[in-house]
């Protein structure tokens, strides 16, 4: 099975703390592999990591065989959608400029049609993106990461702040996007139950991997499924 | 009286597209802060016998940069940096001329612009510099529209946003040191700012939005220009009045479809 990303003895030190340490994992072709890890887990880190916003890092981290350091050129095969995208409500732009903001190359043009109307947001094209629901507006930035056909899409808790029905529907296209489409899927949550539905592959993060391998195998381990719910309920009680 | 309209039409058309990635990345007071350097800029080029317009140029740049700088390397905001910079500009102004034993009336041109004065070789350098800042954006209209919605995904996307953010404050520092003989020193914020939160309201896209921030603000310069000569009264001033105008009658057609609703 070919390797898509490898991550390998990853560390990232903040100044007071260790906000991923010793991580190492990796991503075959075809995944769909379901992240999941409290608040505060180091789960966006990793994803900043991987994606080189934060390059201050130790360990490698590989995408394609080729070490993230040394070319960005891997970020051409990336679709990414961040946790809630952070704009302007008044920004002058509508549905079709966002979309059309990812499009690397114009002879992608036809294809944004297509894209719109498998993620239901055909008739959206002309309104300003700050009208929109948050599903909505979630389902736009989606079509924005695929306009360029990423080998990879990248999620970052897409759906926090999302009404119930539109969850369905975003979750349901991802599916269609890994089985039909056979993009790989590397989705951060906090839903145990949508991970357990969608995912392939489970990695468990808290600062440091505590569980990397097939779904089937964590949720069928009651004894990890309690130990990641207690630490996610510690941690939760800690928030608040 | 040509050559002014020329001159206005080209200006008023850079201020509204370049004043528009300026306002949506919420540094609307960057045209004042980098207009005021320019002043002291002006007063060197005075001082030195050099025409004034192009030490303006390397000052305002140069301070151009500097803010760009400060708000990226320390943790210094946005609007903190530009009101450093603001001043400065105006106290190195100041003990320039200080010294020099004052300059009042040149001064005062390039304080309130001087339009109807423009000369054939200005008008053709605000052209040239009009057309080629113009192409640029064009060129490179994703990478800018982009990184002025989300830095962070458009560098994930693999957009050069360091590079783009330094591109865009060059090219302002050139457009308000271009639009100084058109309002002057003080009132240049007010060109850049004022047609594109009037275009905001009624825009939908992007691309509609620079358009009629363009129609209202070449609107405000032509019929401007026109009312100044007629009426022998400051160009500067009545342009701006104008825009203000049609910013006002906006804020009152839309609170009355507010109202509606």
């Amino acid at each position: 099975m070919l390797k898509i990303a490898e991550i390998d003895h990853l560390t990232i030190q903040y100044p007071d703390v260790k906000a991923v340490d010793d991580v190492s994992f990796s991503v075959n072709q075809g995944d769909f592999l379901g992240i999941i890890g409290p608040n505060g887990a180091g789960k966006s880190t990793l994803f900043a990591a991987m994606l080189s916003l934060n390059t201050d890092y130790k360990g490698t981290i590989k995408f394609f065989g080729k070490d993230i350091r040394k070319s960005r050129e891997y970020l051409h095969e990336i679709g990414y959608v961040p946790q809630k995208p952070i704009f302007d409500k008044n920004f002058p732009a509508t549905v079709n400029d966002v979309v059309r903001m990812g499009l690397r190359k114009e002879s992608n043009e036809d294809k944004i049609d297509e894209i719109l109307k498998n993620l239901w947001i055909h008739e959206l094209g002309n309104k300003r993106i700050g009208n929109l629901s948050g599903g909505q507006q979630q389902r736009v930035f989606i079509a924005k990461a695929l306009v360029n056909n990423p080998k990879i899409l990248i999620l970052d808790e897409p759906v926090t702040g999302i009404d119930q029905q539109s969850i369905e529907l975003f979750y349901s296209i991802l599916r269609q996007l890994n089985s039909e489409q056979h993009i790989t899927i590397i989705w951060s949550s906090h839903d145990l139950d949508a991970v357990n539905r969608l995912a392939n592959k489970v990695a468990c993060i808290n600062r440091t991997l505590f569980f990397h391998g097939e779904s089937d195998e964590f949720f069928e381990n009651d004894e990890l499924v309690k130990q990641y719910s207690e630490a996610s309920m510690q941690e939760h009680m800690h928030h608040h | 009286m040509q050559r002014a309209l020329i001159s206005g039409i080209a200006i008023a058309v850079l201020c509204s597209v370049v004043g528009l990635f300026l306002v949506l990345r919420r540094y609307s007071l960057f045209g004042d802060a980098v207009a005021h350097s320019s002043f002291g800029g002006i007063a060197l080029g005075l001082m030195a016998g050099i025409y004034p317009l192009w030490t303006a140029y390397g000052v305002s740049l140069i301070s151009a940069l500097i803010i760009t700088k400060i708000k990226s390397k320390f943790n210094i905001s946005g609007d903190a940096s530009v009101a450093v910079l603001l001043s400065s500009g105006i106290a190195v102004g100041l003990v320039i001329i200080g010294i020099s034993g004052g300059f009042t009336f040149d001064i005062f041109s390039f304080l309130f612009g001087s339009i109807l004065l423009v000369s054939v070789n200005d008008t053709i350098m605000i052209l040239a510099l009009t057309g080629i800042i113009l192409i640029v954006i064009l060129l490179l209209y994703r990478q800018l529209l982009y990184s002025t919605f989300n830095e962070e995904q458009a560098k994930v996307s693999g957009i050069p946003v360091e590079k783009i953010n330094y591109l865009i404050v060059f090219m302002a520092g050139i457009t308000v040191v271009t639009s100084i003989q058109l309002v002057g020193v003080l009132l240049i914020s007010a060109l850049f700012v004022i047609p594109n939160v009037t275009a905001i309201m009624y825009g939908k896209g992007f691309k509609q939005t620079a358009i009629l921030s363009i129609a209202f603000s070449v609107f405000s310069v032509v019929v401007g220009i026109l009312l100044s000569y007629l009426f022998d009264i400051t160009p500067a001033g009545t342009i701006v009045l104008l825009s203000i105008a049609l910013f006002g009658i906006s804020i009152g057609l839309k609170s009355r479809k507010l109202l509606r609703n």
